[in-house]
């Protein structure tokens, strides 16, 4: 029973690790490449959330969600990326915290505005809801599928930045901006795909994360704090260094609430455990990152540059 | 514009030395609390400004000043000077662990390690359930000073903030222009060649670092004893935004820019959230527009526009 438990908890984590992939892998090209510090990252995850919830609501189709979805962030990230962003690019990142995080506000309101203060119910297909036996222990489909999907972008990233013409450039461009744009790449352009496509990775993420989570206003703020600790642990710019970091901290995250408390009830006393347990294990991957970031400050798998 | 500059400190201090005068209770609530976030900004300016350290963590340490409140009274210690002294010394220990950590790295990995500690305490304090957890608590009385200093009474309180803000100001003036405020300085346009001249640039930093800390936590103290509340709200990271907002919006490396960004920031906060409920959908943009209009480049850009279209109808 214990370990077809740890089992569970695993999968979990490597669920949660997932989805934080699907929003640290845009926000580490956008940071990489572009220099960006895209604290309204976390918006376009809401936005996601927020579209597929309702239009599966209303029409109850999975591909029409996923796809209104994808579509309204991808929008809205181009409209900011041109609008606001292109004017940032050789800024300080003071000014880049600023504009994102002003942002930010302006998105949590609007969607209160359009949806409504609470949260909003958001509901496993019919299809997905049911229960499968691992080993003999029952796991949720709906999670499996959300970790095969992860997997399956990630295998999809993979090609497109490791064997495609286009992710020559975004390799390039996270390697040395300057020389890229000199040897007459329209930069602007390029910018602008990565944005849309790191604007679609984090809806993705959110539209699927919507049932497991609560979508309401300001559900991406933390999320998106976690998604800059998976990219800083991985070293920024490197897809593949954000795939282990995100594994990391799902994992070490799902099995620390876990399992924290019992372990330390080993050590001291029951009190003691049960009051130090869950607040250790909600700042084991915040304590994880500072130990990574002192050792290696640029993360576990920085992009060579030059 | 010099005369500007010269007058600034002095008449931000007249100014808010006369609202007590207005006698309105509410006036004088949302001064006090623009002087906390004040002095919380100036603090910030003080390490961001004039030495380049863009600490993204900063609401930690008005966190810990407003807990060091919070827990001694809710354990029945009430003294003022206790609380004065846990509030700093507290949030200047935890600014020393952090910067001796944060400082040995550069830029982003900064920003992002100061986020990080600053998170790190934000769960500490939302997991401390026999001190409110998540939901807050309330902070029955208020740091006892003794007779002839009731905090309770908002006027005093009002007036006790206020010099706290006075002799931050001008010590802050003052050390920014001595010989430590100098090596700050220099480090920020040039750490390298401050290295090689011989300072131990660390070193000064981190004491920088110490003191925006300390100060902070003065700041979380007396917010404990205007809000009455405790709650681990008040270090979620946007509040870190939002005081660095107020920095910027204030104008950065001048310690009095912040606290009239402060102002500006909780006056509009007031001012729109009067007048719509979505007020955050008003000034989310306006923060864009100041961050947009304040880049030199895109301002000569509108007004290239600008000219352009007065011209157009010439050509038509």
């Amino acid at each position: 029973m214990t370990a077809s438990l740890a089992l569970q908890q695993l999968l979990n984590g490597v669920q949660f690790g997932m989805t934080l992939f699907l929003m640290a892998a845009g926000l580490t090209l956008i940071f990489g490449i572009m220099n960006l510090i895209n604290l309204a990252h976390g918006s376009l995850y809401m936005i996601g959330a927020y579209v597929a919830a309702a239009s599966f609501n209303e029409w109850r189709s999975v591909p029409a969600a996923l796809a209104l979805a994808i579509a309204a962030a991808v929008a809205v990230g181009a409209a900011i990326e041109i609008g606001i962003f292109r004017a940032l690019y050789d800024g300080d990142h003071l000014d880049q915290v600023l504009a994102t995080f002003g942002l930010i506000l302006f998105f949590n309101e609007a969607v209160r505005m359009i949806w409504g203060a609470t949260a909003l119910y958001a509901q496993v297909p019919a299809f997905l809801s049911g229960q499968i036996s691992l080993f003999g222990a029952p796991y949720p489909l709906y999670r499996l599928v959300v970790t095969g999907v992860g997997l399956l972008v990630a295998a999809l990233l993979y090609v497109l930045i490791g064997r495609t013409r286009l992710g020559a450039l975004i390799r390039a461009g996270a390697s040395n901006r300057m020389m890229v744009g000199a040897l007459g790449v329209n930069i602007a352009l390029l910018y602008t795909l990565v944005f849309c496509l790191g604007a679609g990775l984090a809806a993705l993420a959110g539209a699927m994360a919507g049932p497991i989570f609560t979508v309401e206003s300001g559900m991406g703020d933390d999320f998106l704090i976690l998604a800059f600790v998976v990219i800083v642990i991985g070293g920024i710019g490197s897809v593949r260094g954000s795939f282990v970091a995100a594994l990391l901290i799902g994992i070490t995250d799902t099995m620390g609430r876990a399992y924290l408390r019992p372990l330390l009830a080993l050590i001291v006393n029951r009190n003691a455990a049960d009051a130090a347990g869950p607040a250790i294990a909600s700042l084991l991957i915040y304590a994880m990152m500072a130990f990574v970031l002192f050792f290696r400050p640029a993360g576990l798998f920085p992009p060579r540059t030059r | 514009m010099t005369v500007l500059r010269r007058a600034a400190v002095p008449a931000t201090l007249l100014a808010l030395a006369l609202v007590p005068l207005a006698g309105q209770e509410f006036a004088l609530d949302l001064f006090t609390r623009i002087m906390i976030f004040g002095l919380a900004a100036l603090s910030l300016d003080f390490i961001l400004g004039y030495g380049g350290m863009v600490s993204f963590g900063h609401a930690a340490y008005l966190g810990i000043g407003s807990y060091a409140v919070g827990i001694s009274v809710a354990l029945g210690l009430t003294d003022g000077f206790a609380h004065l002294a846990l509030a700093a010394g507290g949030s200047g220990l935890a600014a020393l662990v952090i910067g001796f950590v944060a400082l040995r790295t550069r830029g982003t990995t900064f920003i992002m390690l100061t986020l990080a500690f600053a998170q790190m305490i934000y769960f500490l304090c939302e997991s401390l359930n026999q001190f409110g957890g998540d939901n807050g608590l309330n902070i029955p009385t208020h740091s006892d000073f003794g007779r002839w200093l009731p905090l309770d009474d908002p006027r005093v309180l009002y007036y006790v903030t206020f010099a706290a803000l006075a002799v931050f100001l001008l010590l802050g003036r003052r050390v920014v222009r001595s010989r430590f405020g100098l090596v700050i300085r220099a480090a920020k346009s040039n750490e390298r060649r401050m290295a090689a001249l011989g300072f131990p640039v660390f070193h000064y930093q981190l004491a920088a670092f110490v003191i925006a800390g300390t100060v902070c936590g003065v700041a979380g103290m007396l917010l404990a004893n205007q809000t009455e509340f405790l709650a681990p709200a008040i270090m979620h990271w946007t509040r870190s935004g939002e005081i660095m907002m107020m920095v910027i919006l204030g104008g950065r490396g001048t310690l009095v820019g912040p606290v009239v960004g402060a102002a500006i920031y909780l006056l509009l906060e007031q001012v729109l959230s009067g007048w719509t409920e979505h007020w955050q959908a008003v000034l989310g943009p306006i923060l864009v527009a100041v961050v947009l209009l304040s880049r030199p480049r895109t301002r000569r850009a509108l007004a290239q526009r600008l000219r352009r279209r007065r011209i157009a109808p010439a050509h038509a």
